[in-house]
């Protein structure tokens, strides 16, 4: 399942692009980025509600295929600013966190646990 | 499957002028059928564009339509009263994943390709140019990446001495957030040009990453992030000078946290930090003074034969 595939699937407002056709390898949900540091995986989709510049560099050090911001939470202009340059693609929903793993994992995209 | 992907970015990003045949083998509308037949054999081809005297594409006839002309016994008749005037082109300017799209949902076996600019007929496009366009470029990239590959691996070869190291330093300031995690990603980013493996990379950056933010929330005056850098093991000090802490093993539990409130929020401060870097690094150590400062050093094994 590429980034763009799920854009269109999950109906997911774009707010940097970096790499629509990229292949995501599985899914991490959590709002405390050491957990996403231990636990995320290169080519992972991030749900979160976090919207600050840390997500971006989370994103870029880990090589997320794309963060998801949940809630309705838009970022920042630096935090957008820092994906543009950073490559990382951003996306945005009104959905909560919950229901958009529900959606994923109905998609196809598994969960990445810290194993 | 990795393979497969990079297939398909060559057909995003190359387009159909860059692969088709340029030489078209094309015909006016008053040639006879006979004399395309004797085109069709000589040059080995199963169909050719029609073209006016100004280059304008009017028309494509095919072996299809040779045929036909057989069987009705018409093969002296011009090109122009068998050939099919509805055109299906390519522009020359369109991806070649446009290209096979049409290709496999038409069923045809070749396009003509006319100039986005003017129109006019400049190529002819068939599976077979898309097959040899597309190995041109892997193996284009292959060399590149095989020239790049060879210079990271030799690095440390090249560089001729009994001990080499080198030495990165960062400097990290205390509450910088907008810049927090710029040392690690500069960091993973020399030690890619380096030639350092993925896996290795990946521990290396999170562990960075978990100490250089410890600087940014905790550390009173920021600190320093020093990554000494030889063939067979990195080494990454970070030091600071404040506020110290006083319990280290307290500190080493998972889940124990000093972070203030303002930190929490921002999904900082689940006490995982240092748990992380020990379990990326090979070797870890953390010594501290209240008052005094704190020393974190980190050690990654670099495998000789495998770089």
């Amino acid at each position: 399942m590429t980034v763009q595939e799920i854009i269109e699937r999950l109906n997911l407002g774009v707010v940097t692009s970096a790499d629509p056709n990229r292949e995501i390898t599985g899914g991490y949900a959590s709002d405390l980025l050491s957990c996403v540091m231990a636990g995320a995986k290169a080519g992972n989709v991030w749900v979160t509600l976090q919207a600050h510049p840390n997500v971006v560099a989370v994103a870029s050090l880990l090589d997320l295929a794309a963060v998801v911001i949940t809630e309705g939470v838009v970022p920042d202009a630096e935090t957008t600013t820092k994906a543009e340059q950073n490559s990382v693609t951003l996306l945005q929903t009104q959905k909560t966190t919950y229901a958009v793993v529900g959606e994923l994992t109905s998609a196809g995209v598994k969960g990445t646990g810290a194993e | 499957m990795a393979d497969i992907t990079k297939i398909q970015e060559i057909f995003y990003e190359l387009q159909v002028s860059e692969v088709m045949t340029s030489q078209v083998v094309a015909v006016m509308p008053q040639t006879t059928m006979s004399q395309f037949e004797e085109l069709l054999r000589g040059r080995r081809i199963s169909g050719a564009p029609v073209v006016d005297e100004t280059g304008n594409l009017i028309g494509i006839v095919s072996i299809m339509d040779l045929i036909q002309a057989l069987e009705k016994g018409q093969i002296e008749q011009p090109v122009a009263d068998h050939m099919t005037t509805d055109v299906e082109v390519l522009q020359d300017n369109e991806r070649v994943i446009s290209a096979i799209h049409r290709l496999q949902s038409t069923g045809y076996g070749r396009f003509p390709v006319v100039a986005h600019s003017t129109g006019k007929l400049v190529g002819i496009l068939t599976q077979g140019d898309i097959i040899r366009g597309t190995l041109k470029q892997l193996d284009m990239d292959y060399r590149r990446l095989e020239a790049q590959g060879y210079r990271q691996r030799h690095f440390f070869e090249d560089i001729l001495s009994e001990n080499t190291s080198i030495v990165l330093r960062y400097t990290v300031r205390p509450r910088d957030l907008s810049h927090g995690g710029e040392a690690s990603s500069h960091l993973k980013r020399s030690l890619t040009s380096l030639g350092i493996r993925p896996e290795i990379l990946r521990r290396v950056a999170v562990a960075t990453y978990e100490a250089e933010m410890n600087l940014v929330l905790h550390a009173t005056s920021g600190g320093r992030i020093r990554a000494d850098i030889r063939s067979h093991q990195l080494r990454i000090d970070v030091t600071d000078h404040g506020p110290g802490i006083s319990d280290i093993e307290q500190a080493m539990r998972p889940g124990f946290s000093t972070a203030a409130e303002w930190i929490r929020e921002m999904g900082f401060g689940a006490g995982m930090g240092l748990t992380n870097i020990r379990n990326c690094a090979d070797e870890m150590s953390l010594e501290s003074r209240i008052g005094r400062g704190t020393h974190l050093r980190i050690l990654f094994r670099l495998n000789q034969a495998q770089q």
